[in-house]
């Protein structure tokens, strides 16, 4: 399996680390909201098909990825920065691959 | 009489062998049952068995998307052993131990357990002080473990690199003698023919399309062969969790789906006589009857339903084996596969009621559910039928995430991928 990092190009799966379901919105370090923190802990969506997940390229660029990945078939559809493209430098190497 | 027996055996033989009855029935499913079971597994199965046999309930369908036996309970390694530290894990996986321990006499079908012993391997000092740890604590709840040296592992293995110049030496080991290896589908047969000769209807090629309610109750579900109601709904499907839950409108869960990969080499004169497991990776083997090496290591680490792998687990779980056996770099790999494994976010299943109304739950299996097959059966069967959990399988809630009482015998926190 290639994942196509924004930053570096198509790379083998083994460079990146799995860092699993993307929906999950981490609350604020502050907040005691007990439900929040328990489902940002445990609780998963496991969708059989397109599945919106976060993995990070540690042996490349190590930055963050979010990755669209069909769970049946392995079919990659979208690659990007989990922040956006905030850091000029990935944007500018962005912009040069088409 | 005994269907199978010696007996049975000759007197079928003398009559051509024309008179054995299938060993289940292929029933069309009817209107409604008081139970539906959802998976054709060992497992449901299993709660199939032990609802008729120990609780009586005989009016009971198990619902099989493929043909019977076609998931997990015929993908994975066979290993049977109830080695764990927590008391929860241990106490039911002893429990299991037992019923295997009597499986082929009370099936009336060989599932050929054979109690081989199941050694890990420690390669550091604190990981053999670990071992001992673990080792104790089983002995305090009544398991077997002892502990072996380095050379009784050289006597009991010759095959293994006990050499300090191994690339990871081994210090010793924990063996559990009563461990074992049972045959995969013998089991599903067996508790499929017990199931079916005391009523229990066992419908194939059957697929959950959803789920019948009349308000937040389930009732029944949908089916690619029409619709059946029942008063309590049972889901037992491994892997696919995830899919049917959503069905059900629960959309996320404490589980992950992810492909653990197996492989099984060209067949060998006698090698191992034992299960043997990797201490500084993920690696497990044992010798088939046939003599093929069947092996394993790690989830391939990502989601997925897809029952293949990809290739770089493939790799460092050649490399493990050849770090351990290093005479095995000719043998030729013959066969491998996937199966979609449920991940739990504390490496524990679940056995519960809920989590709607008229509805049963069983999953969270990682990849250790095969060696649960009888204790899982059991008890998710007593808990259908009296509506209450038995004391083996209490702490496997399903809200144990959520009141803090989780059961995380590596201690990996909640990353599904690590258990």
């Amino acid at each position: 399996m290639l994942i196509t990092c924004p930053y570096c190009g198509p790379r083998d799966v083994i460079e990146f680390t799995y860092q699993g379901d993307g929906n999950r919105e981490r609350p604020d370090p502050a907040s005691q909201n007990f439900e929040a923190w328990n489902a940002y802990v445990y609780d998963r969506l496991n969708p059989a098909g397109d599945h919106n997940e976060i993995w990070q390229h540690s042996g490349g660029c190590r930055a963050h990825l979010r990755v669209v990945r069909n769970t049946l078939t392995h079919e990659i559809s979208s690659v990007a920065f989990v922040r956006g493209d905030h850091s000029s430098a990935a944007r500018r190497k962005a912009e040069d691959k088409p | 009489m005994a269907e199978y027996s010696a007996l049975s055996l000759l007197a079928n033989a003398l009559k051509g062998n024309k008179d054995w009855k299938p060993a289940w029935r292929k029933p069309d499913p009817k209107a409604s049952y008081d139970v539906i079971i959802i998976g054709g597994g060992g497992h449901g199965l299993a709660t199939a068995y032990y609802l008729a046999k120990e609780h009586g309930i005989t009016n009971v369908a198990v619902l099989e998307k493929g043909w019977l036996g076609s998931g997990n309970v015929g993908r994975n390694t066979t290993a049977v052993r109830s080695n764990y530290l927590l008391p929860a894990n241990t106490r039911f996986y002893e429990h299991s131990m037992k019923l295997w321990e009597g499986l082929s006499h009370e099936l009336n079908y060989n599932v050929m357990f054979s109690q081989r012993g199941c050694l890990n391997l420690a390669h550091t000092p604190a990981q053999f002080d670990d071992y001992a740890r673990r080792g104790n604590a089983m002995r305090h709840l009544g398991v077997d473990a002892e502990l072996m040296t380095p050379a009784e592992i050289k006597r009991l293995i010759p095959a293994l690199d006990i050499s300090d110049d191994a690339r990871f030496p081994v210090v010793g080991g924990l063996m559990q003698r009563r461990a074992g290896t049972a045959r995969h589908d013998a089991v599903a047969w067996g508790y499929a023919r017990g199931a079916d000769r005391r009523g229990v209807d066992i419908i194939e090629n059957c697929e959950v399309t959803g789920f019948l309610r009349d308000g937040d109750r389930i009732t029944g579900v949908t089916t690619s062969r029409g619709d059946i109601r029942a008063k309590k709904v049972a889901v037992a499907v491994a892997g696919s969790t995830g899919r049917v839950m959503q069905l059900a409108g629960v959309e996320t869960m404490p589980i992950e789906s992810h492909v653990l990969q197996a492989f099984v080499t060209e067949s060998l004169k006698p090698f191992i006589d034992t299960v043997v497991t990797f201490g500084m990776g993920h690696f497990y083997m044992s010798q088939s009857d046939k003599g093929g090496l069947v092996y394993g290591g790690d989830i391939d680490g990502y989601n997925s339903y897809a029952q293949r792998g990809n290739l770089p687990i493939v790799d460092e779980v050649m490399s493990e084996m050849l770090a351990l056996f290093p005479g095995l770099a000719r043998v030729r790999m013959l066969r491998s596969w996937g199966g979609v494994c449920d991940m739990s976010m504390d490496g524990s299943p679940i056995i519960t009621i809920g989590p709607l109304p008229g509805m049963y739950l069983n999953c969270g299996w990682c990849y250790g559910g095969f060696k649960a097959t009888p204790a899982s059966g059991w008890c998710f069967a007593w808990t259908i039928a009296k509506d209450q959990p038995h004391d083996f399988n209490a702490p496997f809630t399903l809200d144990r995430f959520h009141r803090g009482l989780v059961i995380d015998d590596k201690g990996q926190g909640a990353n599904p991928r690590l258990h």
